[in-house]
């Protein structure tokens, strides 16, 4: 039986009637259009599926939408603040960290679960914080610079 | 594959999921984080009926550490929680260890250190050290409550001592022993994100450089985690030296009774005992000399 629910997402509010079998990942791409969030694997192996809950980060494939009334999610398109881009997409750009694409929004979204938590991580805990991410093109290598750039021009903000 | 259609249930006490689990019968199954279960769904090797999620019960999402006594670790706390909690950290640095190398981030933002034992898995990495620290589950189910020691939990793959209506409420962890020093040890072929190939987990009780008394305990090389006691003889009373290890490493990987799968063979999972026991012994009686 649908239930109804309320999402927050990026700051909006939605009511939904949902399947209770419907994962948060559906429901982002499928009712609400947000399509940035990607479905890889749909078992929690690949990370591109990646979005917050309450600030920490989920994946969206392996939660039900149901469980997650009521709270505030964060998705990929909640990152920029209007045409200004979030200091980790900027240094994913600079960085080159984007080949095709598939996997960044859920990198950036771990990248945001780490430096929420931890503004001055060490190269260990960046490759520790996405372990949880597979990125098929770029090795890695300019994923962990990119957070790592992030990291320091966030902390510039913060200063500033 | 898109799981089936089923009903949620969010009781909001421990009780009321317990009745709710006897009155939906078969089908209808617990969930905490759900990173297992809906797995199982979308592969289809699991057909719920119902899903009973437990993240509305107040009172067992808590880590709470009492000195003199222990500590107890509640059904949805996450993995997470467990793993960066500071008395877990300064009391039971295994545990710890343990918690933070399970699966991935997001995995370990949902799922629960309760739940990664009730799934059974023959490698589960938050098994072995607590079984080698004595922790024991607690079970509440429709006849009441009982006790079950984490050593006699598992009975075979993805199979436990839970019966139809029961559900892990909470795991309590006794205060570490004086003179007491824990080692969790796993390794697996693709680094952070696979299942263990083989895991360890020692507690050491020492005096001085003379070990006291021990407990070493494998993962994913039987069918439940195992004691390793005859290698557990070969320390207990025995100054630790570089003999004593390999030798109780050979006396561990004896005993172990490993398979051949996808992510090693039953040779190299034998070899594996040898080297991670020792290893998670001499760590363990390092730790021991901290406190």
């Amino acid at each position: 039986m649908k239930q109804v629910i309320t999402l927050n997402v990026n700051g909006d509010t939605y009511s939904l009637a949902i399947e209770p079998s419907k994962t948060l990942n559906e429901v982002l791409r499928e009712d609400l259009n947000l399509t940035g969030t990607k479905l890889g694997c749909g078992d929690g192996d690949c990370g591109a599926c990646t979005v917050l809950v309450n600030g920490r980060s989920v994946s969206s494939c392996l939660t039900l939408a149901v469980s997650v009334d009521g709270k505030e999610i964060t998705t990929i398109e909640g990152l920029a603040s209007g045409e200004e881009l979030h200091p980790i997409q900027e240094a994913f750009i600079e960085h080159g960290a984007i080949q095709c694409g598939f996997c960044s929004a859920g990198m950036e979204m771990s990248a945001l679960n780490l430096l929420n938590q931890n503004s001055e991580p060490t190269e260990d805990d960046i490759r520790n914080a996405i372990s949880g991410n597979l990125c098929r093109c770029t090795g890695y290598y300019k994923i962990v610079d990119a957070i790592g750039a992030a990291a320091k021009k966030m902390k510039e903000i913060k200063k500033s | 594959m898109k799981p089936t259609k089923f009903d949620y249930y969010t009781p909001e006490t421990i009780e009321d999921a317990c009745k709710l689990l006897v009155d939906l019968g078969d089908g209808a199954y617990v969930m905490a984080g759900g990173t297992d279960l809906l797995v199982k769904m979308h592969r289809g090797v699991l057909r719920a009926k119902a899903i009973i999620h437990l993240q509305k019960i107040k009172g067992i999402d808590g880590i709470t550490y009492k000195k003199g006594k222990g500590l107890t670790i509640g059904a949805t706390a996450c993995l997470t929680d467990v793993g960066n909690h500071p008395d877990i950290k300064a009391k039971y640095p295994a545990i710890s260890k343990a918690a933070l190398c399970t699966a991935n981030t997001q995995i370990r933002n949902m799922g629960t250190l309760v739940g990664n034992l009730c799934n059974a898995a023959p490698s589960a990495d938050n098994a072995p050290a607590l079984i080698t620290m004595g922790a024991v589950a607690t079970l509440k189910g429709p006849d009441g409550e009982r006790e079950v020691p984490l050593d006699e939990f598992f009975k075979g793959p993805g199979m436990t001592v839970i019966n139809k209506g029961e559900i892990v409420s909470s795991i309590f962890v006794p205060d570490p022993p004086k003179g007491s020093g824990t080692s969790y040890q796993y390794l697996s072929a693709r680094g952070k994100v696979d299942i263990a190939a083989v895991c360890v987990g020692a507690t050491m009780i020492m005096d001085g450089d003379v070990c006291k008394d021990a407990r070493i305990v494998l993962g994913a090389v039987a069918p439940v985690p195992m004691r390793a006691k005859e290698a557990e003889k070969v320390v207990i009373g025995n100054r630790l030296a570089t003999e004593l290890l390999e030798r109780l490493g050979l006396e561990a990987s004896k005993e172990s009774m490993p398979i051949t799968d996808m992510r090693a063979t039953a040779e190299y999972r034998k070899i594996l005992v040898a080297v991670l026991s020792a290893r998670a012994v001499e760590e363990a009686a390092k730790d021991a000399q901290k406190r």
